[in-house]
């Protein structure tokens, strides 16, 4: 590595004096409690702090340096001004047990938050509290089993998850104490309905979708399958990961959906990658608005305030000490405000014009495209599964020859139903000056695999770090650090 | 093109099953998937006494790629399962047919043997699935 951790940066009694803490330790503290040795922290001086952490944001890959088309991520510019208003000290600075009189602004944002939120989805109620997308996930499915708990169907246990769906889904209802039962795709992308009708029963608790598919392409019976779920008894949960291609002109509510998660992080352009904070805020009808995890945001007269489990008995309760991640939120928040209504239409249709002329421009340079007859949402797949036929360069090889060119790649090998694949995303945020030139550089690599494979099987070549041993990282897992001499071994 | 032995019974799911003397089958998964799936970091085999059913998912198999499942091919009890793969799942990349087995099982319907392909159909297969 280019850069040591900072433990091999240390030395002994070497320290930051201007950040030291300026009130005395707490003296108050029962004494078996005091520890006894000193902690292992390293021991630098706040330029060695700064340079070395100014050097490994350097190192990263990052959307503010480069395109980043990791598909079903939603890699999108994170715009300063959502940071600087999210920053104000009158946010920052906010106790989360202030009295809600003190903190009437920020409440007002979240209370419009959550309104804004029932907009762009149709659903009827809100909750921001989760503080990721899986945690979104499980309040979704918790609240879709206490549902039939509470109507005395507690049989109902089985989720339906399609085969090309996100991952998260059928861990989500394991989970949440349920069945995972996956029914196939057809050729054509969509849903199979009949491997669905066959499923549906008196143990389905619902059916977990993305719309559109992590497949790319939009699910058009969408309303025949709500109707199959329904019928039968169970609910209809939206993973909002692909909310992104249809924001402002579709609503997962006039789809039939019950309960949605929507990835703040994702559509409405929060920081994530290296751990977010995400924001998995989750949105139900009428008939889930009991179960919404607390707290949430209510109106009292002139007041906002808190609505917790004295409000909400039937709640499944919280998932997070206060309001979620509130830094994010309010992030979301300014984004919204920003936009407006017509601009959030304009984000998908960017969003699926940029995926659309990606998708042509490559299938023109030759590409194999995936569901090429149909349309791309805001992401589509690339098969390689010719080319490394032909070449035996992978698409693990294309994605790290691409991170020579400067393009962060693309999801590689999911979904796992097409072989070889990239999925791309490249969001609303990019110009066609830099769609134009990933697509120079997939063709120049190709080129390469047929011309002289060495070369892309060497890459990368000018990262901080080449092809990792991926297997031995798996097999011999070692990702805590020590030192040689470790006073606590 | 990946090796198929002539010597036992494929599924559909790129699982191999083979008669053995003792009247237990054992079971692996092939070349062509061990392939696919790219270098095993883990095998989840399943819990002692277990009780399979044909199609039943019953190991998890996690490579740097992936998790994915394998479905029993046939039913029965479990009788083995190849402890080796805990330390040393990599024995299914190097030997899927051999020393990469995965479980054996007594079988409750050997018949089932003959609903399953034999080596000329599951190339055929692998032929016509791969385009």
């Amino acid at each position: 590595m280019p850069e040591p951790i900072i433990f091999e940066l240390s030395a002994p009694g070497r320290r930051a004096g201007g950040h030291a803490p300026a009130s005395p330790p707490a003296a108050d503290f029962p004494a078996q409690y005091l520890r006894h040795d000193e902690p292992l922290l390293p021991e630098v001086s706040e330029l060695q702090v700064v340079r070395h952490f100014t050097r490994l944001s350097q190192l990263n890959y990052s959307i503010d340096t480069h395109f980043y088309p990791l598909g079903s991520c939603t890699m999108k510019y994170n715009p300063r001004v959502c940071n600087r208003l999210a920053m104000l000290p009158e946010f920052i600075e906010r106790h989360p047990l202030a009295a809600t009189e003190h903190g009437q602004g920020f409440l007002e944002c979240m209370y419009e938050l959550q309104d804004m939120l029932k907009a762009v989805t149709g659903m009827t109620a809100i909750s921001l509290t989760p503080m990721a997308g899986a945690q979104g996930e499980f309040a979704g499915v918790a609240m879709i089993r206490a549902y039939h708990d509470a109507r005395g169907e507690s049989d109902r246990r089985e989720i339906i998850v399609p085969d090309a769906s996100h991952g998260t889904n059928p861990a989500t209802a394991t989970m949440c104490g349920c069945t995972a039962v996956e029914i196939p795709t057809g050729p054509d992308g969509d849903v199979d309905l009949d491997a669905l009708r066959r499923v549906v029963g008196p143990a389905t608790a619902g059916i977990m979708l993305t719309n559109p598919s992590t497949l790319g392409v939009f699910e058009r019976q969408i309303t025949e399958i709500a109707d199959i779920v329904h019928k039968a008894g169970g609910l209809l949960y939206y993973d909002g990961a692909n909310l992104n291609a249809i924001l402002g002109r579709a609503l997962p509510a006039d789809m039939g959906f019950d309960v949605i998660h929507l990835n703040l992080h994702k559509t409405f352009s929060t920081p994530h990658g290296g751990g977010g904070p995400g924001s998995g805020v989750v949105g139900v009808n009428e008939r889930l608005a009991p179960f919404l995890p607390v707290p949430i945001v209510g109106r009292d007269g002139e007041q906002y305030v808190w609505l917790t489990e004295a409000d909400r008995p039937q709640s499944i309760g919280r998932l997070s000490a206060f309001m979620g991640n509130a830094g994010i939120l309010l992030r979301a928040y300014v984004y919204m405000r920003l936009l407006g209504a017509d601009g959030m239409r304009r984000v998908s249709e960017f969003a699926t014009l940029n995926a659309n002329y990606l998708m042509k421009r490559l299938q023109m340079a030759g590409f194999e495209v995936t569901f090429a007859e149909r349309r791309a949402s805001h992401e589509f797949i690339v098969s390689l599964q010719s080319i490394t036929k032909e070449t035996g360069i992978s698409a693990m090889d294309f994605a790290k020859a691409l991170l020579d060119r400067g393009f962060h790649a693309p999801t590689t090998y999911f979904p796992l139903l097409v072989p070889e694949c990239l999925l791309i995303e490249p969001t609303e945020t990019e110009t066609r000056q830099e769609l134009d030139a990933f697509v120079a550089a997939l063709v120049e690599i190709r080129d390469l695999a047929y011309k002289s494979p060495d070369t892309i099987q060497a890459a990368p070549i000018s990262m901080p770090v080449r092809r990792l041993d991926d297997v031995r990282a798996v097999r011999q897992l070692d990702v805590v650090w020590q030192p040689d001499n470790d006073p606590t071994e | 093109m990946s090796e198929v032995p002539g010597d036992r019974k494929y599924s559909g799911e790129h699982e191999w099953v083979q008669l053995l003397d003792d009247g237990l089958v054992m079971i692996g998964i092939t070349d062509h998937a061990q392939e696919a799936l790219g270098e095993l970091v883990y095998v989840e085999q399943p819990e002692d006494g277990a009780t399979l059913a044909k199609g039943d998912a019953c190991i998890v198999i996690e490579s740097v790629k992936a998790a994915s499942d394998v479905y029993a091919p046939i039913s029965g009890a479990l009788a083995e399962a190849n402890d080796a793969l805990a330390d040393e799942p990599e024995l299914v990349n190097k030997s899927p047919y051999e020393e990469g087995w995965l479980v054996k099982i007594d079988p409750s319907d050997p018949a089932e043997l003959d609903e399953l392909m034999d080596a000329d159909a599951y190339s055929q297969f692998l032929a016509e699935s791969s385009g």
